[in-house]
């Protein structure tokens, strides 16, 4: 059963010139369609600019539709009096985890989306303390976010996120800011709830090693989903992508330079693993 | 020249009773030059330590010296030190103001004292510097993308001739093509300028393809410094730090133990495929 399903969507923009006739319509999304099955683990990839992060505010609603419609568990985005339930159904955690901290002790902070959506109160304790030991920020409960570090505030944003029990969670870049075991934790943490709780996942990132673990990748460019598929399948177009001003992960991008040089190697490599298992039947 | 510090400590003031020192007993010399990466857990104390380096803190115990001298001396002009030693934090487009693309550029050099005319002309080199073409510079910066308002807020420093620039993530959140122009423009500024360049960075990939020395920080002490790949060296030690090793050299380990040879140093994608090259040249089944 689809949880989401995205048709024609087109998002415009204006951008204000001096005079009237500098002004410039932009489609920042021009026409597309997409559907999402519950449980999936989704990942956008696509330059800066490409159209991902306003396609990502369509999903719960932060940006109505200027044509075309989103659906999200079958409520129409544009319908206002399904917001409240839309934004409880489906949760976004930005890039820069400075920009979305309210609260001014962590147990607070994450409080404050399941108490904004009405859960009772002896709930939105048990909720919390499960969410700050999900991220692993429990130690934390007490402190100031402002005296926590970047990757340590990303996690009780996430944790704020995860309190309100969605059944999707959008991440925009969330671990562009972390260090190795920060990314780890945040992308484990990502798999674990897809697994085990069935929440659906839509990862936005510039990163390719991180959408290896994905279902199902699509490619944006100019507003337009421009490749999608398996990451195995996407990976294995290297100039098409090199095109959109995007990379493959590390194995593949080795792999396609060893493939240069006349080594032969199949065109599915994109672990570690299968490429050392590749090379290893050469010698 | 260079930058040095002697035993730096620096304890945050807040009101809970707990005192955690954030630096603690850091010695560290810089030198004219030199392309340095500094890589640590989030909370391990890089950011207090850059800080330091061009005196916007100043350490609780020890103490920092520019050119030989003290720069938290009652007689020193710390003002210019700011101005040679750049430093450019995280997302600094967030700080972008002004109505146009130059005047933002002119700000710093202006600040400094330069006249109008002084300051537009280190701000347009600035602006080529970093790649952004005159047609733009009339432009206001906010009609820009990510990666090109991240560059007209590094001409900003730029601009004011510094000779040692400091950068905190400056690659966060920009895409795979605006990370390579950026890190590339460092190189330049480095090669070319031979300015010194301090990279904070997470990317253990961008550390190995573009530095040559390496400081590891770890709960506010300088636990490496070192060629890269004497520090790369340390792997166990700088896993259990929450750090980690470049891909290439993981990949490099696999396969010695799965009975593939390669031989050297493995940090990048160039030294992996040039020691795989090898190895199977060795055995026949390339030529």
């Amino acid at each position: 059963m689809s949880i989401l399903q995205i048709k024609d969507l087109i998002h415009q923009y204006i951008t204000y010139g001096e005079k009237e006739e500098e002004n410039q319509t932009v489609n920042a999304v021009n026409g597309v369609d997409m559907s999402v099955e519950r449980g999936e683990f989704i990942a956008i990839l696509g330059h800066n600019g490409s159209g991902k992060s306003s396609l990502a505010k369509h999903i719960n609603g932060l940006l109505q539709p200027t044509s075309g419609s989103v659906y999200l568990k079958s409520m129409d985005t544009r319908d206002h009096e399904k917001l409240l339930k839309i934004r409880q159904s489906a949760g976004i955690v930005f890039q820069n985890p400075d920009n979305q901290i309210v609260g001014s002790v962590v147990e607070e902070d994450v409080a404050f989306g399941p108490e904004n959506i009405g859960v009772p109160t002896k709930d939105i304790w048990s909720r919390v303390a499960g969410a700050l030991e999900g991220v692993g920020m429990t130690a934390y409960r007490s402190a100031s976010p402002n005296h926590l570090s970047g990757g340590q505030k990303q996690r009780v944003a996430i944790a704020g996120i995860m309190a309100m029990e969605p059944e999707c969670i959008i991440l925009d870049e969330p671990t562009a800011m972390l260090d190795p075991r920060g990314r780890q934790d945040v992308l484990s943490l990502a798999g674990e709830l897809n697994r085990e709780k069935e929440i659906t996942i839509i990862l936005i990132t510039h990163d390719m090693e991180e959408v290896l673990l994905a279902d199902r990748v699509f490619v944006m460019d100019q507003g337009k989903v421009v490749m999608s598929g398996k990451p195995k399948e996407v990976f294995a177009h290297v100039e098409e992508l090199k095109g959109y001003g995007l990379e493959v992960p590390f194995a593949a991008e080795l792999a396609y330079e060893l493939k240069k040089e006349g080594i032969r190697l199949s065109d599915a490599v994109t672990t570690r693993e299968e490429l050392v298992e590749e090379l290893c039947q050469l010698v | 020249m260079s930058i040095s510090l002697e035993k730096v400590s620096y304890i945050y003031e807040d009101n809970s009773d707990i005192k955690k020192p954030a630096l603690i007993d850091v010695d560290l010399e810089i030198g004219e030059g030199e392309f340095i990466g500094i890589i640590g857990h989030t909370g391990s104390g890089k950011s207090t330590l850059i800080q330091h380096l061009n005196g916007l803190m100043e350490p609780t115990k020890g103490r920092v010296y520019f050119e030989g001298k003290n720069i938290h001396a009652e007689d020193y002009n710390i003002k210019s030190l700011r101005g040679k030693v750049g430093l450019c934090f995280q997302y600094p487009e967030h700080q972008l103001f002004e109505t146009t693309i130059l005047e933002d550029v002119c700000f710093g050099p202006m600040n400094f004292g330069a006249s109008k005319e002084e300051a537009e002309e280190a701000a347009k080199e600035a602006l080529k510097d970093v790649g952004i073409s005159e047609e733009l510079f009339g432009k206001s910066p906010f009609e820009l993308s990510g990666g090109q308002k991240r560059r007209v807020a590094i001409a900003g420093i730029l601009a004011m001739k510094p000779e040692y620039f400091i950068l905190d993530e400056p690659t966060a959140g920009l895409d795979p093509e605006g990370r390579v122009q950026l890190l590339e423009l460092l190189k330049c500024l480095n090669q070319e300028q031979g300015i010194t360049i301090i990279l904070v960075s997470h990317s253990m990939e961008d550390i190995a393809s573009y530095v040559d020395r390496m400081i590891v920080m770890n709960r506010g002490r300088l636990e490496f410094d070192g060629d890269k790949e004497e520090v790369f060296s340390h792997q166990e030690e700088l896993e259990q730090m929450g750090l980690s090793v470049p891909f290439f050299r993981h990949l490099a380990n696999d396969l010695k133990e799965k009975g593939f040879p390669v031989e050297g140093e493995i940090l990048t994608l160039e030294d992996a495929k040039r020691a795989i090259l090898k190895t199977l040249k060795k055995e026949q089944t390339y030529d």
